[in-house]
């Protein structure tokens, strides 16, 4: 190095200096920056002071993104494995571009002119599904799946299925005007920014929170009060908590009544097919996805049934009455009220671990805040039945959790729980509530489907459908005519029903076992599946690199996209280096998971600030050359001529259908961009992101903000900017039909499509349309003797599940991982805070270093996610912290349960939404033997790829001398 | 006099390092030059940093705390570290307060490391000198940047926007107000070093419940209540008066 040392602090070195903005990329948060480049290399990150999402702020992650972009694990080339060497050897030769497509080319169009589902395309990132998903459709495979299946996909489904929409991209907590927040589980990486600067304002303008939370890292160290729950047990809690609200009466009973199905009456004739579902006024056949208005009240004035929101009418909650024809019916509240009734305080003590006291404290404090503090504000509204109000009101009692709820078998039911207990606190889409986020609210379920069955399927054609979708009844599932899968991942079928994101922490194990069937091709993006992304890493290596007895791969041909060295990559057959986001356009799309503020609809772009490094593509790019090769008709004209030159162009261009007006980007549409939501292709769409900080805002008018599942003025906005085809309410679904129609098929009452006989039980228990606790499926199934503690991983604010792990600075603050324990544990099991100890599942152990903490729940042990690699992964050292020091928690993860009364290779997931149920692990620990100075099980050191830089001893960066002086 | 210095929220600071890297981003590009990194990829990486977040759990299960404690150059209206420089590198400067080293003077002795009472000076091995934070005084008075960002880069990075910058001899100030009414305080005042940045300590905020508001008339149970029962079967008055 020779940049010298300067008198004067204040004088900027010389240098050509540039600004330009652009999203970030560093995790999924996706705040707008502003890059200061010197002399074309990355002088500064910062925030967009003028971003509505970090307004000006950013975090660990964003401000090193220099380090990302100057890695040495990246990749520049595109490789081919070696012929003769095994997948897992990493050994490889660099390939043209051209060759790559053509490889592509033709073993995709061989595939798709046969039996397309032969294809799969996993996504580690779901916030390209629309382009992903779209080129999987057009493709015609439904071998599909994102990210979202094995991270949080029971927080989107459970909350969508009952209140419309969800936490994250889709709504949050309003802490601008809350007064209670209550976080539970680790939620720390979804929203970060957002969530940071909320929670400091929400603390400032004097609000309460309360973590719960069996660990107390991250926001949980600000929460004015920290109640320490074991894992798996939130329902319990959450149940209790809703007992004792209903017992004190302290609901929302105006909000429930007009705006729930809590009033509604249902079916209570055991006898009868209707058993458990609304009485209507008529059954109609399909309608559709939303509720016809037709269900009946039971008015106490009159005291007698009447159609719901008849004038004047004012339902019980409670109570049992009989129709004229003798029906037995119950208000679906009363139900609850009867299903919760088991929970007391004194019982979910027990299962939690939280004093009777304090739960019952925790529901006084919910329903006497929400029900004393409340919020008025002076703006007009009117709702779906034509009453006009004065005033939106709101309860001020939020919530948020992601995947500490999420990652359960149980998850799916415990969302459903905290989703009513937010709705009887009469807190949706209120004030200092839970608020939604545009495209939503939308109709319960959602109208996107997958096909029904393998008629969707067929060659040298689109995909019948979605690839993935939210099914109302079992007619929705997509099965063969014997009741069999149709997907790889076994998704929509009786074994997941509503697995709204896939499982693709099943398909390979699933394509390996040739279960349901043999695929050909398995394309992965941004997944790091041979590590931190599959369960059950070890055998998952294993999976990928075994032959059948011909010699071949059972898995045929794998394609990895990635722009790092990531362990992946080593099992490739083909790998296609992708290049970083500072190096590409892309969009935040309405189309999928735009970043819309609670006021109204917000997308953005990402530009390119610097050159690509090397051969690097953008795998958009990618998408965009193998779809017009293939001519899938997305990206074809009808004269079979290429459509799109490139990515730019084909988000410039594309339309849903011709003429729709709806594409990827909402903002400056039309032909001179004064449109927005829904209009013709703007041919300087790109230019006027790039002048408006790369983002468009769209401010809802006040009286649109509000009570938007029932407010006629924002539904019909909704409708004519095309967010939802019906304008009708969208009632909260405190009881669930669509769940008690899988409920009634498992029992045999329901016409139509019936699980297999295994199944039954399993549909039954589970599609309980009242939310209720379980243990999860692995707690059932394990020894629980033997293996008594709960293991969860917790996310570190500073790094990113494994994007990180080549970041010099980000390094330095996680470079390995413990195992937090409670120093009870070391007093019982004879280890000291330091040693080297084996954490052991039914499923397999590691040796990992332990920690004391006395911010743990005694019966749980941590870790950070993902802060162990595999030795020599993301050109790191072989002594290098993460694979010596580091761990991966797992390797003590099966993704099948052991095999139990369901059958053999029953996905560890949520029997609902085949969510991945990480954190169902139960361990045991001990001190580890003298028999090995590192962490295990390790794994052979991963090759340097052919194009990737030589690590440096050590680093001066300056911006615009280093590249320059190549390595050291 | 003025004095530059940074108030620490501790009561919101969420422990995410976005200060750490922020401040390493801007200050290896500046005018000191690089701020070096050793084993960047290998074992052990340690690299020089103004600022570091140090986490300490405080209590026993299940009255635990957790705080984040983030720690740079307090910028001492007292700095031990001036006087023992041999050289006169390390200085305070008399405009602003800011303590500063000048690199031109400084020879690596690591005197003033060793004199400072929290650690907060690291030396570059490679380049022989003595760095700190230096309240990015090659920002905060820097014309060509948008009068909002003349702030250490730290400051404008934090999410929970626990850094607060300003003048602590001004009365009026934001920070002055806030050290006085939320209880601020410097490190180890014991030393005499007179720190100019202060720390702002937890706040709890609790909800007080009374036992009537559990029992109010307008509970909604009592909406339950059937408004219309069936005529009795059994004798009443109204069968049996002779009026």
């Amino acid at each position: 190095m020779t940049t010298s040392v300067i008198h004067d602090a204040t004088k900027q070195p010389e240098g050509r200096i540039e600004n330009k903005n652009t999203t970030c990329y560093m995790c999924a948060c996706r705040c707008g920056i502003r890059v200061t480049l010197r002399d074309n290399e990355v002088r500064y990150i910062q925030g967009n002071p003028d971003h509505p999402l970090n307004k000006g702020v950013i975090c660990a992650k964003g401000a090193s993104g220099i380090m990302k972009q100057y890695s040495p694990a990246r990749l520049t080339k595109p490789l081919m494995r070696k012929p003769g060497s095994d997948r897992g050897d990493a050994e490889f030769e660099e390939i043209s571009w051209d060759k790559a497509f053509g490889i592509m080319e033709e073993r995709l169009a061989e595939i798709r002119a046969t039996d397309p589902k032969k294809f799969t395309l996993i996504t580690g990132r779901d916030q390209m599904q629309a382009l992903t998903g779209m080129f999987a459709k057009n493709y015609g495979t439904p071998n599909y799946s994102a990210h979202g299946g094995f991270c949080s996909v029971n927080m989107a489904a459970g909350m969508i299925y009952s209140i419309g929409g969800s936490f994250w991209e889709f709504g949050g907590p309003d802490l601008e005007r809350s007064k209670l927040f209550v976080m539970i589980g680790t939620a720390e990486d979804h929203h970060s920014n957002p969530m940071k600067i909320a929670i400091s304002q929400f603390k400032r303008n004097g609000g309460r929170f309360i973590s719960i939370n069996p660990v107390r890292t991250g926001y949980s160290a600000i929460a004015d009060e920290w109640v320490p729950i074991k894992p798996g047990t939130d329902n319990a809690l959450i149940l209790a908590i809703v007992r004792e609200l209903i017992e004190t009466g302290l609901y929302d009973r105006d909000f429930l009544q007009d705006y729930s199905n809590a009033g509604q009456l249902v079916n209570c004739d055991e006898s009868s097919e209707e058993h458990g579902m609304f009485v209507r006024m008529q059954v109609d056949a399909e309608l559709g996805c939303f509720d016809e208005q037709n269900q009946l009240w039971w008015d106490r004035h009159t005291n007698k049934a009447v159609r719901t929101h008849t004038k004047d009418a004012d339902p019980f909650l409670l109570g049992e009455f009989t129709l004229d024809d003798g029906t037995p019916v119950k208000p679906s509240f009363q139900l609850l009220k009867e299903s919760v009734e088991e929970y007391t305080p004194e019982w979910a003590e027990k299962v939690t671990g939280i004093p009777a006291d304090t739960i019952r404290r925790l529901a006084h404090e919910m329903g006497i805040v929400a029900r004393d503090e409340k919020i008025e504000l002076p703006i007009a509204w009117t709702d779906t039945w034509g009453r006009e109000h004065q005033s939106v009101t709101g309860n001020p009692v939020s919530f948020h959790a992601m995947r500490g709820l999420a990652a359960h078998s149980n998850g799916f039911q415990t969302i459903r729980g905290l989703s009513i207990l937010m709705s009887i606190l009469g807190t949706i889409d209120r004030p200092g509530g839970f608020r939604h986020k545009a495209p939503f609210p939308r109709p319960i379920p959602p109208c996107a489907k997958t096909p029904r069955g393998p008629e969707g399927v067929q060659p040298n054609t689109p995909l019948g459908g979605m690839p993935l979708g939210f099914p109302a009844s079992p007619d929705d599932l997509f099965l063969n005519d014997d009741g069999s899968p149709v997907r790889l991942d076994k998704g929509f079928s009786w074994e997941y029903p509503l697995s709204a994101h896939g499982l693709m922490h099943n398909a390979i194990t699933n394509a390996w076992r040739g279960d349901p069937y043999k695929i050909d091709t398995m394309m992965i993006f941004m997944a790091n599946m041979a590590w931190n992304s599959s369960m059950n890493t070890a055998e998952v290596r294993n999976m990928l690199n075994d032959k059948d007895d011909n010699g071949e791969y059972k898995i045929p041909f794998l394609i990895v996209a990635d722009a790092f060295h990531s362990e992946t990559v080593a099992f490739a057959d083909l790998v296609l280096p992708d290049t970083t986001y500072l190096e590409r356009h892309d969009v935040m799309s309405m189309l999928d998971r735009p970043i819309s503020e609670f006021d109204g609809p917000v997308d953005s772009v990402r530009v390119p600030v610097v050159p690509p490094k090397g051969d690097c593509k953008p795998f958009q790019e990618v998408l965009i050359e193998l779809g017009s090769r293939l001519k899938l008709p997305a990206f074809t004209n009808e004269d079979g001529s290429r459509k799109f030159r490139n990515y730019p162009e084909f988000i410039t261009n594309f339309e849903t259908e011709p003429g729709s007006g709806i594409g990827f980007l909402a903002g400056w549409r039309g032909k001179g961009g004064e449109k927005f939501m829904k209009g013709e292709p703007n041919p300087n769409q790109w230019e006027m992101y790039e002048k408006n900080n790369c983002v468009y805002q769209y401010h809802l008018p006040a009286s649109y903000q509000y009570m938007r599942n029932w407010n006629q003025g924002y539904l019909t906005w909704a409708q004519d900017h095309r967010l939802t085809r019906y304008d009708e309410p969208i009632n909260i679904h405190i009881y669930s039909e669509v769940l008690q129609k899988f409920r009634l098929a498992a029992q045999g009452k329901r016409p139509g499509r019936q699980p297999p006989a295994h199944l039954r039980k399993r549909v039954e228990e589970h599609f309980n349309p009242l939310p209720f606790y379980s243990e999860t499926l692995e707690g059932r199934l394990t020894d629980t003797q033997k293996y008594p503690l709960n293991a969860l991983t917790q996310r570190p604010m500073a790094m990113y599940h494994s994007w990180d792990s080549q970041n010099a600075w980000l390094r330095q603050i996680h470079a390995h991982n413990y195992m937090h324990v409670h120093p009870s544990l070391g007093a019982k099991h004879g280890f000291a805070d330091g040693d080297w100890i084996y954490v052991e599942s039914m499923h397999g152990k590691v040796r990992c270093l332990a920690r004391f903490s006395e911010a743990v729940e005694p019966g749980t042990v941590w870790t950070w996610n993902a802060i162990g690699k595999a030795k020599g992964a993301w050109n790191l050292s072989d002594d290098a912290n993460e694979s010596q020091q580091g761990f991966l928690l797992n390797h003590l993860i099966a993704e099948e349960l052991p095999t139990n009364e369901c059958g053999e290779h029953i996905s560890n997931s949520d029997p609902v939404t085949g969510q991945a149920a990480w954190y169902d692990v139960r361990v045991r620990v001990y001190k580890a033997e003298d028999d090995a100075d590192c962490t295990l099980p390790q794994f052979d050191s991963m090759k340097v790829l052919p194009g990737m830089s030589t690590r440096r001893k050590w680093l001066g960066y300056f911006a615009g001398k280093f590249d320059k002086k190549g390595a050291k | 006099m003025t004095q530059l210095a940074l108030i620490i929220d501790l009561n919101v600071c969420v422990g995410c390092s976005a200060c750490v890297t922020s401040c390493k981003e801007w200050n290896t590009s500046g005018p000191a030059g690089f701020m070096s990194d050793d084993n960047p990829y290998q074992k052990d990486p340690n690299g020089t940093f103004f600022n570091r977040v140090q986490t300490y759990e405080v209590g026993e299960f299940p009255k635990t705390e957790t705080v984040h404690f983030p720690k740079s150059c307090l910028h001492c209206e007292e700095p031990p570290c001036v006087p023992v420089c041999p050289t006169g590198a390390s200085y305070k400067r008399e405009k602003d307060g800011i303590v500063l080293v000048d690199y031109d003077k400084c020879i690596g002795c690591k005197y003033c490391s060793w004199a400072c009472p929290y650690g907060a000076r690291e030396i570059d091995e490679h380049q022989k000198v003595m760095k700190k934070c230096t309240l990015c005084v090659d920002r905060i008075y820097d014309e060509s940047l948008p009068e909002a960002e003349r702030k250490p880069a730290c400051v404008l990075a934090c999410p929970t926007n626990a850094r607060l910058f300003g003048d602590v001899h001004d009365p009026d100030s934001h920070v002055s107000n806030l050290i006085r009414e939320e209880g601020g305080y410097p490190l180890m005042p014991e030393w005499g070093t007179q720190p100019s940045n202060h720390y702002l300590p937890r706040r709890k905020t609790r909800f007080t419940i009374h036992q009537d508001e559990l029992v109010r008339v307008d509970n909604p149970l009592n909406k339950e209540q059937k408004q219309h029962h069936e005529p009795v079967t059994s004798p009443t008055l109204d069968d049996n008066s002779f009026i």
